[in-house]
C-alpha cells in the first residue's frame, strides 16, 4: 500500500468530524428526529455497502433485502440464547454465505441475469422462511424484545456506516479494488490480463451482502415483530439501488449523499401530502432524473469542475457539457 | 428555458411543501393515525379503517366536539402513511408525539404494526385500542404494556367459534363428523389452526384433510380438490380476504357441496355478499354482528352517508366502536392520558356493537361466527352476544 494522499487525508479527517458530530444526535433529542436519524443512518449503510459491490462492477444487485431479512432473522432465532455480539456475527457470516452462494451461481453470468436472479432470491428465501414457519415453528411471527433505545440502534448503525466506509476505502486502496475497476470497465480484458473475475466478484459480494446483513441484525430490535413479509420487503432493495444511484456510484460516497437528499424529501412528502404521496413521489423522481441525471456527485464534481476551469486550471470534466447543453 | 421554467416550478414546489401549517386559533384536540394508505396492506384498511376514522371525526365535528374538561373541543386529525411497514409505522409515531405532540393515537392497523409500535406507545403514554389484531398470548403483552386493549380478544376465541357453530349444527342433524381445513401461511392462519385444531378433536370432530397455501395465492383450485376428495361434511378455511374469495369461487367452480362452508377474513364484507349474491346464502365466516341492532344499524346507514362505501358486518364496527370508546374515555377523564387508560381499563362504553367493557385489557364479549343469511351477515355465535341466530345447513351450490 502506498502511502495517504493529501485529499484523502483531508476527506478523513472532515469523516472523522461528520461522524462524532452525527454521534451527539441520541443526546439532543429522543423524538422524531431521532426516529429519523436511525432511518437515514440505516439506508446510509445499506447504500454504501451496496455500492461496495455495485459501483465497480456496474452488477446491480436487487438482493440487499435478501440479506437485511436473513440478518434480522439471525437475531429473532437465537434471541434468547446467545449474547447480540455473536448474533451480529452470525448475521454477517450467514449473509456472506448466501452472497458466496449467489456469487458462485451467477457471477459467471453477464449483468441482466443476475439482476434477474437477485430480485428473485429475496421472493424465494422469504417463501422458504414463511414455509418452514409454518411447518416447524406453526407460528409466523417472532419477537425481539430488547433493552435497547433509539439511541443504541443509532448508535451502531452508524458505527456500521463507518465501518462499511473504511473497509470499501481499503479495498479501493488495495489490489482486489484495482481488479474490480477494471473488471468494471471491461470483464474481457480483465480476463485477458490474468485476473480472476469471478473470484474477485464473489469475495466483494461476499462482504457487500455481510454488511447489509448486520445492519437487518440491528433494526431487529426496533421491528419487534418480525415476519417474513416485513423482514424480506423487496421495497428496501429498491429503495437502496435508487439512493445508490441517485448519489452516485462512482465514489464511495456518492450514494451518502443521494440518501440525505432522497430521506429527507420522501419524509417531507409523506407528511405533507399523505393522501397523495405515491403521486408526489412520481413527480419527485421524474425532478431528480431531469435535473441530476448523474446524480448528486455527478453534479457536484461538474460544479468544481466549472469553478477550476474559471479560475484557470482543469480540463474538461465528463458529462458536464452535455447536461448545460440540454437547456 | 424550459430548465429554468422547471427549475422555478420546483422551487416553488418545495417552498409550498414545507411551508407549515397555519396554526387556527380555535383550541382543538389533537388526533394523530399511522395506518396504511400504500403497500400490501392498504386494501384491507381502505375497507375498514380509514372510513370509520373518517366517520368517528365527521360525526364528532358535527355535533361541535368532544368535551374535554369542560370544554367543546373539535377533533384535529393528522394522518400518516405507514406504507404496510413497521419501520415507517415507529417513525410515524414518533413523529405523532414528539413533532405534532398529538394528545391521542389512534392504534395501528394489523397485529403484526401493533406490536411492532406498542413500546413506543407505551412509552408516550397513549392508550392503545387493538381493533385490528390479535394473538394468543396476549397476557404477556399486557403485562408489559399495561396500556394496550384487545377489541378482538384472543386468537383461539376467534378461532374456535367454528368449532362451537359445527357442534350446535351437529347436534341438530345437520352436519357430519368429517372437516376438511385449510389456512393460509401467514401470522393469521397459523396463530388460528394451532388453537383450532386441538379444539376440532376435543369436540370430536374427524380432520379428513389438512393443508396450507402461502399468503398471495393466486390458483387455489388445488386446495379444494383436495378438501373435496377427502369427501369432509364441512370445510373450514382460515383465510385473508383474497384467498376467502378465490375458494369459494373455486368451490363453486368444482361443485364441492358441503353442509357447513367456512371462510376466514373477508366473508364478512358487505362486497362477499354482493359478489356471491345468492351463491353466499348459509355461508359462515369469521365475524359476526347482530344486524338488527339499532345502534349498528343507524351507524351502517351514516357510514354509507359520509364515506359513501358500506362498512362491513365484523371489523369496521369495531373499529369504529374502539374510538367511541377513546372519545367516550377522554369525556370521563379528560386530556390526562394516565387518567384515561384508567378509565378505559374500569369503564363500560355504549358503542355500536353493543357495552364494551375490559377485562383484563381483553374484551370478553365478541362474535366470532356469522352466516350468510338472505343477502344479510348474521351472527351465529360469539361469546356473550346478544341477538346471534341459530346457524342452518348450508344449501348445495344451485
Amino acid at each position: 500500500m502506498t502511502g495517504i494522499h493529501r485529499d484523502e487525508m483531508l476527506g478523513l479527517i472532515c469523516g472523522g468530524v461528520a461522524l462524532a458530530l452525527l454521534s451527539l444526535l441520541p443526546l439532543l433529542t429522543e423524538g422524531f428526529y431521532l426516529s429519523f436519524g436511525v432511518n437515514l443512518v440505516l439506508y446510509a449503510a445499506l447504500s454504501t455497502a451496496w455500492s461496495l459491490f455495485s459501483g465497480p462492477t456496474r452488477f446491480v444487485s436487487l438482493a440487499s433485502a435478501a440479506f437485511f431479512g436473513i440478518g434480522t432473522y439471525s437475531v429473532a432465532l437465537w434471541l434468547d440464547a446467545l449474547p447480540f455480539v455473536v448474533l451480529i456475527a452470525i448475521a454477517a457470516l450467514a449473509s456472506a454465505a448466501l452472497a458466496a452462494l449467489i456469487g458462485a451461481a451467477t457471477l459467471r453470468l453477464s449483468g441482466v441475469y443476475f439482476v434477474i436472479f437477485t430480485l428473485g432470491l429475496t421472493e424465494l428465501i422469504r417463501q422458504i422462511v414463511s414455509w418452514s414457519q409454518s411447518r416447524f415453528a406453526h407460528k409466523m411471527g417472532l419477537y425481539v424484545f430488547t433493552d435497547f433505545t433509539e439511541g443504541d440502534l443509532y448508535w451502531m448503525l452508524l458505527a456500521l456506516t463507518a465501518a462499511t466506509f473504511s473497509v470499501g476505502w481499503l479495498i479501493n486502496r488495495s489490489r482486489l479494488g484495482f481488479a474490480l475497476r477494471i473488471i468494471g470497465d471491461d470483464e474481457t480484458v480483465a480476463r485477458h490480463v490474468g485476473i480472476a473475475t469471478a473470484r474477485a466478484k464473489i469475495v466483494l459480494f461476499m462482504i457487500s451482502g455481510a454488511f447489509a446483513g448486520i445492519a437487518g441484525a440491528i433494526m431487529a430490535p426496533r421491528y419487534a415483530y418480525i415476519e417474513p413479509q416485513a423482514a424480506f420487503n423487496p421495497m428496501i432493495s429498491f429503495m437502496v439501488v435508487i439512493m445508490a444511484l441517485l448519489g452516485g456510484t462512482r465514489r464511495l460516497w456518492g450514494p451518502l449523499v443521494g440518501v440525505v437528499p432522497f430521506t429527507v424529501v420522501m419524509e417531507l412528502i409523506a407528511a405533507r401530502f399523505p393522501n397523495e404521496s405515491l403521486i408526489v413521489v412520481g413527480i419527485a423522481f421524474l425532478a431528480i432524473v431531469y435535473v441530476l441525471p448523474s446524480g448528486v456527485t455527478g453534479r457536484i464534481e461538474c460544479l468544481r469542475e466549472r469553478l477550476r476551469r474559471s479560475l484557470g486550471t482543469g480540463v474538461d470534466a465528463p458529462g458536464c457539457g452535455k447536461i448545460e447543453g440540454r437547456a | 428555458m424550459l430548465r429554468r421554467t422547471f427549475n422555478a416550478l420546483l422551487i416553488s414546489a418545495v417552498v409550498f411543501g414545507t411551508a407549515g401549517g397555519i396554526a387556527s386559533a380555535e383550541e382543538t384536540l389533537k388526533i394523530g393515525v399511522s395506518a396504511p394508505k400504500t403497500g400490501v396492506q392498504s386494501g384491507g384498511a381502505a375497507a375498514v379503517y380509514w372510513p370509520n376514522v373518517q366517520l368517528w371525526v365527521h360525526d364528532l365535528n358535527q355535533k361541535g366536539g368532544i368535551k374535554v374538561d369542560g370544554k367543546q373541543l373539535k377533533i384535529d386529525l393528522v394522518e400518516y402513511d405507514d406504507k404496510s411497514s413497521p419501520e415507517e409505522a415507529v417513525k410515524n409515531i414518533q413523529r405523532l408525539a414528539t413533532v405534532d405532540k398529538v394528545d391521542f393515537i389512534i392504534s395501528p392497523y394489523t397485529t403484526g404494526i401493533n406490536l411492532a409500535t406498542a413500546p413506543l406507545i407505551a412509552r408516550y403514554g397513549y392508550p392503545q385500542l387493538v381493533a385490528t389484531g390479535n394473538a394468543n398470548d396476549l397476557r404477556a403483552f399486557i403485562k408489559q404494556w399495561p396500556n394496550s386493549f384487545w377489541l378482538l380478544g384472543k386468537a383461539s376465541d376467534l378461532s374456535t367459534g367454528i368449532v362451537g357453530t359445527l357442534k350446535t349444527l351437529r347436534d341438530k342433524g345437520q352436519v357430519g363428523n368429517k372437516v376438511a381445513l385449510a389456512y393460509v401461511a401467514e401470522a393469521l392462519g397459523l396463530e388460528m389452526i394451532d388453537s383450532a385444531k386441538p379444539a376440532f378433536k376435543e369436540a370430536g370432530f374427524d380432520i379428513v384433510y389438512e393443508t396450507s397455501y402461502p399468503i398471495g395465492t393466486q390458483d387455489l383450485s388445488p386446495v379444494i380438490s383436495g378438501a373435496k376428495a377427502a369427501k369432509p361434511d364441512a370445510f373450514v378455511a382460515y383465510s385473508y380476504p383474497p384467498d376467502s374469495f378465490a375458494l369459494t369461487e373455486q368451490a363453486q367452480i368444482q361443485a364441492f357441496d358441503v353442509n357447513a362452508f367456512y371462510v376466514g377474513v373477508g366473508g364478512a364484507l358487505t362486497g362477499y355478499g354482493q359478489r356471491f349474491g345468492k351463491q353466499a346464502e348459509g355461508i359462515l365466516s369469521m365475524g359476526g354482528i347482530n344486524p338488527d341492532d339499532q345502534a349498528y344499524k343507524s351507524y351502517r346507514e351514516s357510514h354509507k352517508k359520509v364515506t359513501g362505501q358500506d362498512t362491513d358486518y365484523w371489523a369496521g364496527a369495531v373499529v369504529y366502536a374502539s374510538l367511541e370508546v377513546l372519545a367516550q374515555a377522554i369525556e370521563k377523564a379528560g386530556k390526562e392520558r394516565a387518567a384515561v387508560v384508567k378509565a378505559i381499563k374500569s369503564g363500560t362504553f355504549d358503542t355500536v356493537i353493543g357495552k364494551v367493557s375490559f377485562e383484563d385489557n381483553v374484551v370478553k364479549k365478541l362474535w366470532t361466527v356469522g352466516q350468510w343469511r338472505g343477502g344479510v351477515f348474521q351472527g351465529v355465535n360469539g361469546l356473550s352476544v346478544e341477538g346471534a341466530k341459530e346457524p342452518v345447513k348450508k344449501p348445495a351450490w344451485n
